[in-house]
């Protein structure tokens, strides 16, 4: 009984917390914010045909961070500036909140297999030292799963978005990593290899226990 | 006929000289870290040597125990589970699964032993080496000699150094400490700035890394989980020289000389697993085995006396 009592008391402000952020996901905010979920999915899970990032169980700072860069232009994106310039300070961070606390949907605990590639595979968890590239899961944890703020997980992020990302990085047109790591990573893989490590870390399980420890 | 030799001789005696970490002839990649280039010239260039590749490991028994040693290298916790006393594995200080040069790779240990220690006094076999790394770096215990984490470990070793010269100092062996010397003495506070801009996003204010489902993806730089005071890191020459190559992780040779033995200086200056020679008292442990400027054991740092809260 004061365990229900208890489970109530902790959902009441949280539903009423997560109000705001649930309907902005789901119709926009009525400012020029479109739908989060028309392009990142109902469930957040993001959508593989078109290469839009799952954002369901991401850490909460790194996502607020992305918005802010997004709006800042310090990460720049045709789609993404508009919208997350309409979301006020507060929506920012409440969506980052919601997203973080969304359970991962489970399909991504299945994904299609990628096309076995030993390139893809080496990168992500040898990396190639002569080229002072780490591996991927050095940073992004074992199985890409990722770790804090920072280093955002891999595993069950659509190929087409990792692989944009990376391209972005490259070419300058994402700078907004800390230390530059990722620019100065990015620059040293092939188009050949950009591909061969997203379709990897695509086609990596994503356990329902998550990203966080 | 004759003197084409001499001449190519002499053209490669210089290259040698002026760029070190040329490409040596026969060897099928250029040296990886560029940090070689700058030994000066007064020193003899050290042999280079490269490694076979991963995908070389033979099939068989033998593979399979070369195989099952990158997998203790890499997952020390996991894989040697009842000698490691904290989270560490080998390659967290000896990157590319010990294979990357200036990292003390394990290619450029294999030739050199057996070796003398003054740490110990007596000729140490490379398996008693490897023992030290499990009871200080892993603050751990010794397996046994003859064990299958030993054997494993030697048979890694000894697979990557195929080829290679015995009884030589090659390039890139070890940590790039010769003639690796801070401009001033290393500070403290300038250190905790360095760490804060270049080193918390991995290893964390705190210095006590990052972690996911129990295992360290960015290591505990001190504190209980990190290398104990009888570990070689604790000593300055060898962190700065270790961070100055290697940190930030890719980012190798972009901090100053300064700014890398600043921050080891600020690494080194926090409390960390006590060093399990322990003689009953801090400074007779320091009398002992860390009587030199390289050792903060025993020292006082902001008005703590480093070693006296160590954890046992």
């Amino acid at each position: 009984m004061l365990r229900t009592l208890g489970l109530l008391a902790l959902l009441i402000p949280l539903g009423a917390g997560a109000t705001d952020a649930a309907s902005i996901a789901q119709q926009g905010n009525g400012k020029g914010a479109a739908p989060c979920m028309a392009c990142h999915g109902p469930d957040g899970g993001g959508n593989s045909a078109t290469g839009f990032p799952r954002l369901a169980g991401l850490d909460a700072a790194y996502l607020k961070q992305q918005l802010d860069d997004f709006a800042s232009g310090a990460r720049a994106n045709p789609v993404m500036q508009p919208n997350a310039s309409a979301l006020s300070e507060d929506e920012r961070a409440a969506l980052a909140k919601y997203y973080s606390a969304l359970p991962l949907p489970a399909r991504l605990a299945t994904p299609p297999a990628a096309k076995p590639d030993a390139d893809g595979e080496r990168l992500a968890a040898r990396g190639d030292w002569s080229r002072d590239l780490p591996a991927c899961v050095q940073c992004h944890a074992p199985g890409g799963v990722g770790v804090g703020a920072n280093f955002p997980p891999l595993a069950g992020q659509p190929a087409a978005y990792i692989a944009s990302q990376l391209r972005a990085w490259q070419q300058g047109t994402r700078h907004n990593d800390p230390l530059q790591l990722m620019q100065h990573v990015a620059k040293q893989l092939t188009p050949q290899e950009i591909d061969a490590v997203a379709g990897w870390f695509a086609a990596q399980p994503l356990p329902a226990r998550g990203n966080g420890p | 006929m004759k003197r084409l030799p001499v001449a190519l001789l002499a053209t490669l005696t210089l290259a040698a000289c002026s760029h070190p970490a040329a490409e040596t002839p026969g060897a099928t990649k250029p040296a990886p870290a560029a940090s070689v280039a700058s030994a000066p010239v007064k020193h003899p260039a050290a042999p280079a040597f490269a490694p076979p590749a991963d995908s070389d490991i033979p099939a068989g028994p033998l593979g399979d125990e070369i195989r099952l040693g990158r997998a203790i290298f890499t997952d020390t916790p996991a894989q040697a589970h009842d000698y490691v006393g904290n989270g560490l594995s080998c390659s967290n200080c000896h990157l590319d699964a010990g294979r990357l040069a200036n990292s003390a790779p394990l290619w450029g240990a294999w030739g050199m032993y057996p070796q003398y220690r003054k740490k110990n006094g007596h000729v140490n076999s490379f398996g008693e080496r490897l023992q030290g790394c499990f009871r200080y770096s892993m603050n751990g215990k010794a397996p046994p000699l003859d064990s299958d984490i030993i054997v494993a470990l030697e048979s890694y070793a000894w697979w990557m150094s195929k080829g290679a010269p015995n009884g030589v100092k090659l390039a890139g062996a070890g940590y790039p400490k010769q003639d690796f010397k801070p401009p001033q003495p290393p500070d403290y506070a300038r250190g905790a700035v360095v760490y804060a801009k270049d080193c918390a996003l991995c290893h964390g204010a705190d210095g006590q890394g990052q972690q996911v489902n129990d295992r360290n993806v960015f290591p505990p730089l001190w504190g209980p989980q990190s290398f104990n005071w009888g570990a070689g890191m604790h000593e300055l020459d060898n962190a700065a020289a270790f961070i100055k190559a290697n940190m930030p992780l890719s980012r190798g040779g972009t901090l100053s000389d300064q700014d890398a033995w600043d921050v080891a200086m600020y690494m080194d200056a926090h409390e960390r697993p006590q060093d399990p020679r322990y003689a009953g008292d801090v400074a007779a442990t320091r009398a002992k085995y860390h009587d030199t400027p390289m050792s903060l054991y025993g020292t006082t740092v902001n008005g703590h006396l480093l070693g006296s809260e160590a954890s046992k």
